[in-house]
């Protein structure tokens, strides 16, 4: 997440570090390699076929992508203001919008069943109003994966704020540009790498999201049953299906994290 | 919300495998009883009077859906004590190898349908749970409670318009007690120990659907001693009672 090409060659690591950062690899690639070894590759295809699978996977990639749009359409202004201004209790701000990063997933989906539930203070009046329900809905999940990814989008944004050459925006001020067109014709182009990176690691986090999904929205096949959930139930069923479901969520995640990194991002 | 948070960590907790399990703070003097989700209540009284009796014992309490548990057993949790809402999943641990003893059967339970405090949406029997307007929670069909709930609804010959699958029994009841379900089928002695919070509505079929809970002793427990003491106790009198004081039949 630093600014880009800062990247200097300052010789070789002591042994020690290398050895260290082995281990780290070791950590977390040794149980991925432990799920691709004991996947049913016989099977594989008949299991991914399987309705269940297929309907958790539709409803991932949806709910997961449109939590990541929602988390930029809302997660950058937001990061602006946190960054931009000085407006009072603004740390406060910053650290409650960050909480979901830290926060147990499933307190956040109680807590997200308090407030917008049928029985909830926004979600009450709500649904008196207009009928509008939103736990046990897909829009439930995305508001569930909006709640836990987009502070990984205002934190990214953010720090390349604070990372920022002031001049361009200075100038284009000094050239006459309005507010808003300096946030759209140069901030925003300048973000563009942040912009990315936190699409990309908000697109990830929602596509794994478990506890908030199925504390908030429950867990019903083809409506609220994405794949981490589908995961959960078939370990106790089926374990063949619980494996198949989690190589294509290792494949799919690595892909988002690596294709569009690589994609659209030189250095990150 | 309390509640529901404390809910919410029992399902964390078995998501994320509970790997507390290992260290033991006197291993000589601890019994990890892994337990039924629906057994929070009454294990938790059991586990008073034991310790109460048996002094210097702990018996410490891992509570989640049965066949999370047997999932983690099979796992290599060491746990010193397993008791399941239903036979299958014992019967699972021994045939693993992963009991030390006999499973015995400890208690019977029945269904209940679970209605918020008031029973707003006006639910009088489990034919109720066809209303495609309500909103219907089950336990989800791998854990026991889900099972048995599944059975009742096919012997009622209805079809369920069911909203949910929750993980297990008490994340269920959990929904019920906030208002977000209209209805949910739970174990009888689910309803009994959230009396007040929900309202029960009885369940009336021409077949009795019951499960039967059953206990072992775990080969990899560090504690066989206290293990075997905890299965006594709850076998014996004193625990039929307190078992049955919480709604549940003797088996």
């Amino acid at each position: 997440m630093n600014a880009p090409g800062r990247r200097h060659r300052r010789g070789a690591l002591p042994i020690g570090v290398a050895g260290l950062a082995g281990i780290g690899v070791a950590l977390v690639a040794v149980p991925l390699v432990a799920v691709v070894w004991r996947v049913p590759w016989s099977r594989l295809a008949a299991v991914l076929g399987d309705e269940v699978v297929v309907d958790a996977l539709r409803l991932s990639l949806a709910t997961s992508a449109g939590a990541a749009v929602i988390s930029l359409v809302i997660g950058v202004p937001l990061a602006l203001v946190v960054a931009r201004t000085e407006i009072p209790g603004r740390s406060l701000i910053r650290a409650i919008v960050t909480l979901p990063v830290i926060l147990p997933p499933v307190v956040g989906g109680a807590a997200l069943l308090y407030a917008f539930g049928r029985r909830g203070i926004v979600g009450g009046p709500l649904y008196e109003a207009t009928g509008i329900l939103l736990p046990f809905s897909g829009w439930g999940v995305v508001l569930a994966n909006t709640f836990i990814a987009m502070p990984f989008m205002v934190l990214t944004v953010e720090s390349a704020l604070r990372g920022l050459d002031p001049r361009p925006e200075a100038a284009a001020r000094t050239l006459g540009a309005s507010r808003w067109t300096v946030i759209r014709r140069v901030t925003l182009p300048l973000l563009r790498p942040a912009l990315v990176a936190g699409f990309v690691l908000s697109w990830a986090r929602a596509l794994g999201e478990f506890g908030a999904t199925v504390t908030f929205a429950g867990n019903l096949q083809g409506s609220t049953q994405t794949m981490p959930l589908a995961v959960f139930v078939a370990l106790e069923s089926d374990r063949d299906a619980a494996l198949a479901i989690s190589l294509l969520l290792v494949v799919l995640s690595l892909a988002i994290l690596v294709g569009l990194r690589d994609r659209w991002l030189r250095s990150w | 919300m309390r509640q529901v948070v404390a809910m919410s960590l029992v399902v964390a907790a078995t998501a994320s495998g509970c790997a507390s399990a290992g260290e033991l703070p006197d291993a000589d003097g601890s019994v990890l009883v892994l337990a039924a989700a629906s057994l929070t209540d009454v294990f938790g009284s059991l586990a008073d009077v034991f310790e109460a009796t048996h002094a210097g014992t702990e018996i410490r309490l891992n509570f989640a859906a049965s066949s999370s548990l047997r999932e983690q057993i099979l796992g290599g949790l060491p746990g010193d004590v397993f008791a399941s809402a239903d036979e299958t999943n014992v019967d699972e641990v021994v045939a693993a190898g992963d009991a030390s003893g006999e499973p015995k059967a400890f208690a019977r339970n029945g269904l209940a349908i679970a209605v918020p405090a008031g029973n707003p949406a006006a639910v009088n029997g489990i034919a109720d749970l066809a209303r495609s307007e309500l909103l219907v929670g089950l336990c989800a069909e791998t854990v026991p409670c889900g099972e048995l709930a599944r059975r009742a609804i096919s012997v009622a010959g209805i079809e369920a318009s069911v909203d949910t699958h929750e993980p297990d029994v008490r994340a269920l009841l959990t929904k019920v007690e906030a208002g977000e379900l209209d209805a949910a089928i739970v174990y009888a002695t689910d309803v009994a120990a959230a009396a007040g919070r929900v309202d029960s509505v009885e369940i009336e079929l021409a077949v009795d659907v019951t499960t039967t809970y059953a206990i072992v002793t775990l080969a990899a427990g560090a504690n066989p001693d206290g293990a075997e003491l905890f299965v006594q106790f709850v076998l014996s009198a004193e625990g039929r009672r307190i078992l049955g004081d919480h709604g549940f039949v003797a088996p």
